[in-house]
């Protein structure tokens, strides 16, 4: 539209800037030979990384964290796939409230999600652990899968659904050959963002999870502890890194086969 | 089609629409709708000792809820926050957003990647980094000190209510920017081109066109920030020092030491019931407002 604007573009520049540094800061300092996070750099060391690697409550963490991760990102993808057929092949009555309500777990307070799910869970006489902290990360991804999915779906041609239908196959062949493999970017795109979500969530975890740590509490846990600090930098950088390459990688699935109609609207 | 057989037709559409999305209606139904009425039943228990509540019907939570100033003072401080992170982040997004979307030709894929990109990487350890960054011994201050700038660390940088919201909006940013991004990248550029033809000039152009057309992005992204921000925890209790607790934090002490499960669930209560309030009161101003522009 606009052709130049260099204020504009400076004033981006900056808050490029502004967004990076605290994450970049954190890489940076976990090759620094020091406890302290302050500059300038003391020296290039890799010794965090070897401390983490001997921390076995940290590999009990990971291994919870995975656990939860895949089955979460697993049961909200199938639960959203289904609403997300819902919603755009139906003309679904009270459209607005059932979309609205499966929505809702994404917009208000997890807190208040974590005090209602602790509440009910122990009046129930039910212990804490790893089982409430996976039913409240289903009921948070749900939502994101759903967003994704029902984009993805709008995004391909419903004649190609009539089309199989009209040679004869039934709903459930139409499904698994005509549909599902055009959703399957998408499904992947959905199972990949819903676990970076379930691993990264802590507020859940710190109600729900009791003594079953996930990641995020195991560095809390750690993060009072300026001797025990460092090794969490090395872990973070790698948790960085890590969840930056399968965000790229989703972002990428999503666009597939979508030709020039490019999707913007990832997690909102 | 007689009406009766498109009365069947229909409603065994609306069966099979149903049941494709009765999995996700018995999760919010179970996981959510039931543990909060269970919860607002809570907030009108006592506790009588570590694992025991007294199940009798009280409003006596709520009472103390009020009676001590600390918890009103904590949910007008949370809302407070929450008010200036919304804005802090629209006003910083807002320009971004709308470079991206008018000046940028290429590649407008890799802007909203990268811009959005942070978002997605451990939220604790970017609440983290800003502790690092906003310290006594931080990357500021050390910074300040080492170019001789100053003597003594400025200790008002860290443990305020200033830190939570730049710490916050840091964190919310990607939450404005996208929603920003669609709704302007919307606007029929046609429209802005009559603007120019009837003698508007940028500023004009920007304010009674683009700025109007752009409000649901506007208030998308209000809602989007401002609710989940008012229940924040982690922010004031890394970075918020006294000055920055919030009602999240009381909650949770509730919930851990203090042991107080139903007072916990009533301040739930009323947390909820303040964002509901603010967001339909946002919601219907938008209405009017719209409603009298067009």
């Amino acid at each position: 539209m606009y052709n130049k604007n260099n204020t504009l573009f400076i004033y981006c520049v900056f808050y490029f800037a502004f967004l990076y540094i605290p994450v970049l800061l954190l890489p940076i300092f976990s090759f620094n030979d020091s406890f302290h996070m302050v500059f300038p750099l003391k020296g290039f060391t890799f010794d965090w990384y070897i401390q983490m690697w001997n921390k076995s409550r940290l590999h009990q963490a990971l291994f919870n964290s995975i656990k939860v991760g895949i089955i979460a990102s697993v049961v909200s993808t199938f639960i959203a796939l289904f609403a997300a057929k819902a919603f755009t092949r139906y003309k679904v009555k009270f459209h607005g409230l059932s979309y609205g309500a499966i929505l809702l777990p994404f917009i208000i307070p997890e807190i208040i999600i974590a005090v209602a799910l602790i509440v009910i869970w122990t009046s129930m006489g039910l212990k804490l652990g790893l089982i409430p902290v996976t039913i409240s990360h289903i009921l948070f991804c749900t939502p994101f899968c759903m967003l994704i999915l029902i984009s993805r779906m709008e995004g391909f041609d419903k004649s190609l659904e009539e089309a199989s239908r009209d040679l004869g196959e039934n709903s459930f062949w139409t499904f698994w050959r005509v549909t599902f493999p055009l959703l399957l970017p998408g499904i992947i795109a959905s199972l990949l963002l819903a676990f970076v979500i379930s691993f990264d969530e802590f507020i859940l975890a710190f109600f729900l999870s009791s003594s079953d740590q996930t990641l995020p509490i195991y560095m809390w846990s750690q993060l009072r502890f300026p001797k025990k600090f460092p090794h969490i930098l090395a872990l973070g950088a790698i948790i960085i890194i890590v969840t930056s390459l399968i965000v790229m990688t989703a972002y990428w699935l999503r666009n597939l086969g979508q030709g020039k109609k490019k999707d913007f609207s990832i997690g909102i | 089609m007689n009406s009766t057989i498109q009365n069947i037709y229909f409603r065994s559409d609306q069966a099979k629409a149903y049941t494709l999305l009765s999995p996700a209606l018995i999760l919010v139904i179970f996981a959510m709708a039931a543990p909060m009425i269970v919860m607002i039943f809570t907030s009108f228990n006592t506790q009588i000792s570590m694992i025991e509540i007294d199940r009798t019907f009280t409003t006596g939570r709520y009472e103390d809820f009020f009676s001590k100033p600390i918890f009103s003072m904590l949910l007008f401080r949370s809302v407070k926050i929450s008010f200036f992170v919304t804005l802090l982040t629209l006003v910083t997004t807002y320009p971004l957003a709308y470079y991206i979307a008018f000046y940028v030709k290429k590649n407008k894929m890799l802007w909203i990647v990268l811009m959005t990109l942070p978002f997605w990487t451990s939220y604790l350890l970017r609440v983290f980094s800003w502790r690092v960054i906003l310290g006594n011994k931080g990357v500021i201050n050390s910074a300040l000190m080492g170019t001789g700038m100053i003597d003594e660390p400025l200790g008002f940088l860290l443990y305020n209510q200033a830190a939570v919201i730049i710490t916050l909006s840091h964190a919310w940013a990607a939450f404005a920017i996208l929603p920003l991004y669609v709704s302007l990248d919307k606007i029929d550029k046609s429209l802005l081109e009559a603007s120019y033809d009837l003698g508007n000039t940028k500023f004009e152009t920007f304010w009674r066109v683009t700025f109007p057309l752009s409000l649901p992005g506007v208030i998308g992204a209000i809602l989007i920030i401002f609710i989940p921000t008012v229940g924040d925890y982690v922010t004031p209790q890394l970075v918020g020092g006294t000055d920055g607790r919030m009602l999240s934090n009381m909650i949770q002490s509730l919930f851990g030491r203090a042991n107080n499960f139903p007072l916990g669930a009533a301040s739930a209560v009323l947390m909820l019931t303040t964002v509901c309030l603010i967001a339909a009161l946002v919601t219907y101003i938008t209405k009017k407002v719209s409603m009298r522009m067009s």
